[in-house]
């Protein structure tokens, strides 16, 4: 499980050797160190027994398969128990927020969605709301495009979900549930790539609308969809709900109650798994979801297993209304830009022969008759938009939990800051509060609960 | 839970053990794994691959050289350097419509994130994506593509330029759609 295993003892060792060999020189050793590179881990383990006076502080991860992703976890053990647990985070940063203050709004939303590679659409429509509030065309985003939006997110919501899952249970050792999870996964990747050209990273949702209308067929697509991913997820629910081995695995594993959550900032279903029925998207809708109908779900467990359980029945909540906004999207065949053409990014694709690119039709306008479409086209592209100055906080419910973005501009047509606030960075925090007390083995259970994605958490 | 969910008594009492049903019942479904690299998914229309630099119909290239697509790309992957198109007789000859076309030309797929901006930018559909998405390979230089290894092969009735615009067109009316292969 460790890398390395690390010893603190109180008193010095009597042989003159160095124990501690990450120390710097001069500094002081602050305990014996073991590396387990090979040879016989009896070895190790006979002379760490040897010592039983002493903690054992074991780096899991961050390469450790069962963390995650890139999530170190820096545990001190007292035999199985664990006394101390941190979260080591950093190792994916990329500096996202920060290369987006070079760059123009809209060139932005393809470096958001990168952040947490699991959820990417809801990156970019945290992101885009904010840039519309700070417009002040929030009122002006055609019901196509918001509807449009809502069906990519609640698709995605469904794959976030369903990777949580199956990483979830690949890390049990449950590899059943990743592979069903995967292939129910594998659809929706499908239609994201009808509809948006990429099964990730999409850059499909843009400050004022989406970036394309739905193709023709998407829409039957998703229809003759629907069935199968409910059929995938009664397997998945008949896999795990009530799996007696599953249920000793998790119930009551990563417990963290309503008081805890609130103190940490908990949000989304670990927080509906403590009973507090905090969903953004009823609470303050956005992209017009007051219009459809869905139920929050929550329980009193507040362990591994409900927050499980709530994801199972999320999922079916999402599909609900992904059925009510195919059925809008079929009786509005409204725009999916602003009007503004100020604002509104200045590209008709169209797929042809010689791949996608903007269309005949968009190019006999700007090259052959209108010279101000090819003046704006031009301005939007090389210089962007202005934005007017002043901050904008706009939240979304994505499904790890509250997902915000924090715009600020000073005017010109690059952020002058943006910030997200990620709700697996904040969720991450509680990894102290969920396994102090707890054994080893349930480390890699409560982690899996929180569903941390570590692209969102270093950014 | 809803009280209409509430589950029977024998699929409640079947609940643990309803995940055998599950392994029992995929013996009998076809496979879902996909056998790449033998057979080869094809993708859907609007999938972002490999770039291609277009033509007109007579063979012209319908690249400009406006650096829109640099512009627009946000990992810096494109570069473009344009040059005049001379019609003088001597001249280094005609490439594309218009007054300037093209000269250097390369995307560096190392840098591609493939979000598509470029071709959303290109004011004359010069620069489109393909569905070909097999751009791995083993050194630098061979992901740095040129205008060459991009430009579209010539069609029936296109002619390889430099050469001149078709007879009694204008630059718009190669936009206009008005110019058709084989007009020379």
């Amino acid at each position: 499980m460790s890398e390395s295993t690390v010893f603190s003892e109180a008193e010095v060792d009597e042989t003159d050797e160095r124990v501690d060999v990450y120390a710097a020189s001069g500094e002081e050793e602050s305990g014996r160190v073991f590396n387990a590179v090979g040879g016989d881990w009896d070895d190790i383990v006979g002379e760490v027994g040897s010592r039983p006076e002493e903690r054992i502080v074991v780096n899991m991860g961050p390469q450790h398969p069962s963390t995650h992703g890139v999530l170190r976890l820096i545990l001190e053990l007292e035999g199985e128990t664990i006394t101390e647990a941190r979260a080591g985070i950093g190792y994916l940063h990329t500096g996202i927020e920060k290369n987006m203050e070079f760059r123009t709004w809209v060139q932005g939303v393809t470096f958001c969605t990168r952040m947490d590679y699991v959820m990417p659409l809801f990156t970019e429509t945290a992101y885009c709301l904010a840039v519309e509030k700070l417009l002040g065309i929030t009122d002006q985003i055609p019901e196509r495009a918001s509807a449009i939006r809502v069906l990519m997110m609640e698709l995605n919501r469904i794959t976030s979900h369903l990777v949580c899952m199956g990483t979830g249970g690949m890390e049990m050792g449950a590899t059943t549930v990743m592979t069903v999870g995967f292939r129910e996964r594998e659809r929706i990747l499908s239609v994201f790539e009808m509809i948006s050209g990429l099964r990730m990273n999409h850059a499909y949702i843009r400050p004022g609308g989406v970036a394309q209308d739905l193709p023709a067929g998407a829409i039957q697509a998703i229809r003759e969809m629907i069935p199968l991913l409910r059929q995938g997820f009664h397997e998945l629910e008949l896999l795990m709900l009530e799996n007696p081995i599953l249920k000793g695995r998790m119930v009551g594993v990563g417990h963290l109650d309503l008081t805890g959550c609130m103190a940490l900032g908990v949000t989304g279903p670990m927080l509906r798994s403590a009973g507090y029925p905090l969903d953004l998207r009823k609470d303050q809708p956005y992209c017009g979801y007051e219009k459809y109908d869905f139920e929050v779900l929550t329980r009193t467990g507040a362990d591994a297993y409900d927050r499980l359980w709530l994801r199972v029945k999320e999922m079916f909540e999402s599909l609900k209304i992904v059925e009510q906004v195919i059925d809008e999207l079929q009786n509005n065949p409204g725009p999916v830009m602003v009007e503004d053409k100020k604002i509104a990014w200045p590209a008709q694709l169209a797929v042809g022969p010689d791949g996608m690119g903007n269309s005949l039709a968009h190019i006999k306008e700007i090259m052959g008759t209108s010279m101000e479409s090819l003046i704006h086209h031009f301005k939007l592209v090389t210089e962007g938009f202005r934005v007017p100055a002043g901050q904008a906080y706009v939240a979304v419910e994505s499904p790890k939990g509250e997902l915000g973005c924090h715009a600020v501009s000073d005017g010109g047509t690059r952020p002058h800051r943006v910030h997200f606030r990620e709700p697996s960075f904040n969720n991450l925090q509680a990894v102290a509060a969920m396994c102090e007390g707890a054994q080893v083995a349930d480390v890699i259970v409560a982690v899996a609960s929180i569903d941390p994605v570590m692209g969102g958490v270093d950014r | 839970m809803a009280e209409k969910d509430k589950p029977g008594f024998f699929s409640e009492m079947f609940a643990p053990v309803g995940g055998f049903g599950v392994t029992f019942a995929t013996m009998f479904k076809k496979v879902k794994t996909e056998e790449y690299p033998e057979v080869k998914r094809p993708t859907q229309p609007r999938f972002h691959g490999r770039h291609q630099l277009n033509r007109h119909p007579d063979g012209l290239e319908k690249c400009v050289g406006c650096e829109l697509c640099a512009w627009a790309c946000p990992a810096d992957a494109i570069f473009v350097e344009g040059a005049d198109n001379d019609d003088t007789p001597g001249g280094t000859g005609r490439f594309s419509p218009g007054e300037r076309f093209g000269r250097i030309y390369q995307i560096n797929y190392l840098r591609c994130i493939f979000c598509g901006l470029c071709i959303e930018a290109c004011p004359t559909r010069a620069l489109t994506m393909t569905n070909f998405y097999e751009l791995a390979d083993d050194s630098r230089a061979d992901l740095i593509f040129t205008k060459e290894q991009l430009l579209a092969p010539l069609q029936a009735g296109m002619d390889a330029p430099p050469h001149a615009m078709a007879d009694g067109m204008q630059e718009r009316d190669y936009y206009l759609g008005k110019v058709e292969g084989g007009s020379r």
